[in-house]
């Protein structure tokens, strides 16, 4: 076990260092001079040779890599002389447009993003397992046959435009919810809910449905086992053969597609924050675009992949958990 | 609807009878089903709009860029003139709010923009997948664990968030070209996989061992032997991935990062429509049903399909 935990460790630093250097590479090769928009229409050459030095573009690629993989790790200082900034400890680097560290307005931002991934991951489990088992045990039923419809259907959405519809119904129509505004979870936990709870819903419709369709096969497959049949014959009460026996094995489809949907959610949820207006990561990424702010779009694409690989391992560590027939 | 074992992406077993191949067999369990025909009708609509798109808006008298200020009221903020955001004989299904562009027209040319995006970025998925999982698959080893490594870490790239950055930080390039080519990037470790895993499946039954012996080289192996083999899955696979891009395509363009105006684009005609959602509903409406149609008729044709070509793998 730590054996396996050692290597999947290494080999999860190793694909993040892998899409840091992929990722570096296509947004610094690409024609963009931030140099030269930092330093604005009348520039001298002088001037701009030396913000290139004080950003560190001068120095060949592979330095400039070098340099930004050791500040994760040690931190480090940028420029010199007077204009030097010390990065502390995981240094992603500084935004171009509002010299914060990358890392502060990542961690700033990230509560809204996870209070939205977290949210509708709890909502769509609940809607898309409960209509997915539903639907396998009565399989080819009109209760099943339904289910499915509405799940093609819903799948089929896209989020922006149940994201519309919910907002046009709830908001404007009926005027049951507020427009959403982000309330902290410390400061009053009931608003937090209140106001999140249309792009929970708006990201749970999509997510649900692919976990009805999924987890519908999956139990299908399950219930077929002869441990099920055992289980039966051994006179179990149906409720703990489907939850205890049936579920349990069935879940382990559902857990890959669960830790891969929830760890690039985490990072941020760009286009269901921009409906919404919601300042998590994804509009500070969308922000960040438009400006060409390179850092900032490095430092997201950093965190997001981070959080997949570290989902994906923890979901493997859970496979173990939850079927008894994985060990490690 | 695993209750139909036609086992039909399997060698044709001897006990068919002669003129029924696993092809014919595949056909004919499609041809019963309703579900099939309807999103195989919806389907071929959308492709044929998108194909004639240049004709059926001439037909309809306007182009996508034509602007028709007499279709807009001046003093309603160019709200569309008429019921349902202006449709009239004359605007089939209304005109775009302040502009008064016919939307037909730029429904249409937005299909052509959408599917070519869509079923391109496919075919450079299904084909790059295949052939990384077929060596993969066939040669084992040492080309097995870099392939699968590429697999992994391709997999663990944040695709949306990637592909939004790489669109907006190349600007003087053809938007179309490199959407597809950002699109198809990431979407080929998921053919890779099934193939490979089928292909594993497939590389020592008699058959191909036999084709072995009998001095067949492995490129022969490959394209006689192995290929038919996984043609049934890939097929199924290939349709159920066309929505997603279609998803991806009209995501991008949403985010304003896809295809440049004045070219229409589903997506970006959604986006452009929010903003009158309150005054024009129609104008949201109509691209959104083309987008929702389509990728519904993908799913359920792509559901269909691998019932009936692999009938061995789950729903997902």
């Amino acid at each position: 076990m730590t054996l396996y935990l050692g290597r999947r460790l290494l080999a999860v630093a190793g694909v993040l260092v892998a899409i840091a250097a992929v990722t570096f590479t296509v947004f610094y090769v690409l024609p963009s001079d931030p140099a030269a928009a930092a330093c604005g229409k009348s520039c001298s050459t002088d001037r701009l040779e030396a913000i290139r030095a004080h950003m560190g573009l001068d120095r060949p690629l592979w330095r400039q890599f070098a340099d930004f993989v050791t500040g994760i790790f040690t931190g480090r200082t940028m420029g010199s002389g007077q204009y030097a900034l010390h990065c502390a400890f995981p240094c992603l680097g500084y935004s171009y447009e509002n010299s914060e560290a990358v890392w502060d307005l990542l961690m700033d931002r990230l509560p809204v993003s996870a209070s939205l991934a977290l949210g509708a991951a709890v909502l769509w489990l609940a809607l898309g397992l409960s209509a997915g088992v539903t639907a396998a045990l009565r399989k080819d039923s009109l209760t099943d046959r339904a289910l499915m419809v509405g799940a093609v259907a819903a799948a089929s959405l896209p989020v922006y435009f149940t994201s519309m519809m919910l907002i046009y119904g709830l908001i404007r129509t009926a005027g049951l919810l507020p427009y959403p505004q982000y309330v902290p979870l410390g400061d009053d936990p009931l608003h937090w809910a209140s106001n999140l709870l249309l792009p929970w819903l708006a990201l749970a419709v999509l997510y649900a449905a692919m976990y009805a369709r999924q987890s519908r096969s999956s139990m299908i497959e399950t219930m077929a086992e002869p441990y099920i049949r055992t289980a039966r014959a051994k006179g179990l009460p149906r409720r703990t053969v489907v939850v205890k026996h049936g579920l349990r094995a069935g879940m382990t489809p559902i857990l890959t597609l669960f830790g891969m949907d929830l760890g690039g959610l985490l990072a941020g949820a760009v286009i269901t924050e921009s409906i919404f207006g919601l300042p998590g990561i994804g509009r500070l990424f969308y922000g960040a675009l438009s400006t060409g702010d390179q850092p900032v779009i490095l430092g997201v694409t950093l965190l997001a992949a981070a959080f997949i690989v570290v989902a994906n391992l923890a979901v493997d560590l859970l496979y173990a958990v939850v079927d008894p027939r994985v060990r490690y | 609807m695993t209750t139909t074992p036609t086992p039909a992406s399997s060698p044709a077993p001897a006990a068919v009878p002669a003129g029924s191949g696993p092809w014919q067999l595949a056909r004919a369990e499609l041809r019963r089903r309703t579900a099939v025909k309807v999103s195989l009708a919806v389907v071929a609509l959308f492709l044929l709009m998108a194909a004639g798109a240049p004709l059926l808006s001439s037909l309809a008298g306007w182009s996508p860029e034509e602007f028709d200020k007499t279709a807009v009221d001046p003093y309603l903020g160019g709200r569309p003139l008429g019921p349902l955001g202006g449709i009239s004989a004359d605007h089939w299904l209304g005109v775009e709010p302040v502009t008064g562009r016919d939307l037909f027209a730029r429904v249409v040319h937005g299909a052509q923009v959408s599917l070519l995006i869509a079923l391109t970025a496919t075919a450079i998925v299904v084909l790059a997948g295949t052939a990384a999982g077929i060596t993969a698959g066939y040669f084992g080893g040492r080309t097995d664990a870099v392939l699968s490594r590429l697999m992994d870490l391709t997999m663990s790239f944040p695709s949306l968030i990637f592909m939004i950055a790489m669109m907006s930080v190349a600007k003087d390039v053809n938007r179309i070209l490199l959407m597809t080519a950002v699109i198809g990037l990431f979407g080929w470790p998921g053919v890779a996989r099934v193939v490979r895993g089928q292909t594993l499946s497939l590389r020592h039954r008699e058959y191909v061992d036999a084709a072995r012996v009998g001095g067949s080289g492995p490129w022969r192996i490959l394209t006689r032997d192995i290929l038919p083999g996984v043609a049934g899955p890939v097929i199924a696979y290939t349709t159920l991935i066309v929505p997603g891009m279609i998803a991806t395509e009209a995501a991008l363009s949403y985010l304003g990062v896809g295809v440049r105006p004045p070219t229409p684009s589903w997506g970006q005609m959604i986006a452009e429509s929010v903003a009158f959602y309150d005054t024009d509903p129609m104008y949201f409406v109509i691209p959104s049903t083309c987008l929702f149609l389509t990728v519904l008729a993908f799913t359920l044709l792509g559901d269909a399909l691998r019932d009936v070509l692999d009938p061995r793998s789950g729903r997902t």
